[in-house]
């Protein structure tokens, strides 16, 4: 998807203008409008059932699968709206990966989790195949740890390194956008400064949005944070400003531990 | 129900008031002892005063560094302890120039009378009263109230320049006695420095409750008052 008005980096990769979304009859995002910029790491921070994750759902559809999900407003990514009658979904969903709070490895070989990707999308030879397998595993910072066992299950992996893998296989299909789902919130504190530094070197190529409830971790990695609340965005802004001179009370009190 | 870490920056504020309701009250002595020609009672702010601000100082600077070590405090409490370190910076030094001044007091009381027309009456309530705002502007996390004590600080300055000029004349007039009349040159400059460390506080006071650093910025605030 390329904005071909231009050849500049638009402004922002993913807009969202008005956005609202309805779980049958229960509103849970309300009028939601954030301009999301390229290349950097925008965290979603916000205390539970505040609707960050609702939010970041909408970004790739993956709400679509629950029954009674509706939207209205716009999400927009390079320019061009995801919800318009003629988006392929299938497409949109190799722009923005995921990576979830639990990893969800497959029970398959480490090589086949990160190939099915690229082979749902059509790659066939296999040394193709290698080839990505090889360059994502690097990239999540997997490879040297299990370049000599590719053949061996998944879920003979440690926590962190399934995570790393489930970052490999959200890599492997080429994304442009990266969403991550509390990415470290199961991983024990040497693990999670790993995915952090991932994180950091990842946002050099990919626009990356987390959501975190831990907020120490939003300040360390994120360039911009968004802070919800009740559906709402509250505040907006970069990160260290969210951190040292918030504008808004209720993002103080968030920030400071006050409430949530 | 407040938090731990709001506990503890109330015990750090507390804290910090003691300090600077001591260290308000060893300028006080020291000034009056210097009017007085009282010895003794100079004596008692560099011995006692001191020492008992000098263990507050550190008391406090190891608490700053507890809560940051231990809580990673942001946003408003992580500007107010890094406000705290500084204006517990400026207290010490504060604290230091009342025992300049109540070293001079006693050199002086040991003499025969200047009998001069030099007084510190003026210069040292205003330097003092500045403190005292500064401090005030704290306890009530007042910006406007501390932003007049930096507008203030020129007026300090002016009567520094004056007793300079008064001191230089009088020198001339009294070789003699310049002994003594270089040590009233020190106790103004020792005002006047009470007054700057006034407005450092009064500018992290600015910072603390704005979050805007204002050091630098004199001649804006007297075009706003």
């Amino acid at each position: 998807m390329v904005n071909d008005a231009t050849d500049r980096e638009p402004e922002a990769k993913v807009q969202t203008r008005d956005l609202s979304f309805y779980y049958g009859p229960v509103q849970a995002l309300f009028g939601i409008s954030l301009d999301i910029p390229p290349r950097q790491v925008t965290a979603l921070i916000g205390p539970s059932g505040c609707g960050k994750s609702t939010f970041l759902r909408t970004l790739n559809r993956m709400n679509d699968i629950i029954d009674g999900a509706r939207v209205e407003g716009e999400v927009l990514i390079d320019g061009r709206s995801i919800y318009a009658d003629d988006t392929d979904v299938v497409a949109l969903r190799k722009t923005v990966g995921m990576v979830f709070q639990k990893s969800n490895p497959f029970p398959k070989s480490i090589f086949e989790n990160v190939a099915y990707g690229p082979r749902v999308h059509g790659v066939r030879s296999r040394a193709r195949l290698a080839e990505i397998v090889e360059r994502s595993l690097v990239r999540a910072g997997l490879w040297s740890e299990v370049k000599d066992r590719l053949e061996k299950n998944a879920l003979d992996l440690s926590g962190g390194q399934q995570q790393r893998l489930c970052v490999a296989r959200a890599l492997a299909i080429d994304p442009e956008i990266l969403l991550m789902d509390e990415p470290a919130s199961a991983l024990d504190p040497r693990s999670t400064a790993r995915i952090e530094e991932l994180i950091g070197e990842l946002r050099r190529d990919y626009t990356i949005i987390i959501v975190t409830h831990n907020m120490q971790q939003a300040a360390r990695v994120s360039d911009m944070t968004a802070f919800f609340y009740e559906g709402r965005v509250i505040e907006f802004d970069a990160t260290p400003r969210i951190f040292t001179k918030p504008q808004q009370h209720r993002t103080e009190d968030y920030v400071t531990g006050r409430f949530g | 129900m407040p938090t731990h870490l709001e506990r503890e920056i109330e015990r750090l504020k507390r804290k910090t008031l003691s300090l600077s309701a001591l260290v308000e009250d060893s300028v006080r002595r020291s000034v009056r002892a210097l009017a007085d020609r009282d010895a003794a009672a100079a004596r008692h702010v560099i011995e006692v005063d001191d020492r008992e601000t000098n263990d507050m100082e550190v008391d406090i600077e190891e608490d700053c560094l507890k809560i940051l070590a231990l809580h990673q405090p942001v946003a408003i409490d992580l500007r107010f302890i890094v406000s705290v370190l500084k204006i517990n910076a400026d207290l010490e030094r504060v604290a230091d120039l009342a025992v300049n001044i109540a070293e001079r007091a006693v050199f002086l009381s040991e003499q025969d009378p200047l009998d001069l027309p030099i007084h510190f009456g003026v210069m040292a309530e205003k330097a003092q009263a500045m403190l005292k705002k500064a401090l005030d502007s704290l306890v009530n996390m007042d910006a406007d109230l501390a932003r007049e004590v930096c507008a203030a600080d020129d007026e300090v300055d002016d009567i520094n320049r004056q007793m300079y000029a008064k001191i230089q004349a009088a020198i001339l007039e009294r070789p003699s006695r310049v002994d003594g009349l270089m040590h009233l040159l020190a106790v103004s400059r020792h005002l006047e420095r009470i007054a700057d460390h006034a407005t450092n506080i009064a500018e992290d006071v600015v910072y603390m409750v704005d979050g805007e650093i204002v050091r630098h910025r004199s001649t804006d605030f007297k075009s706003q008052i």
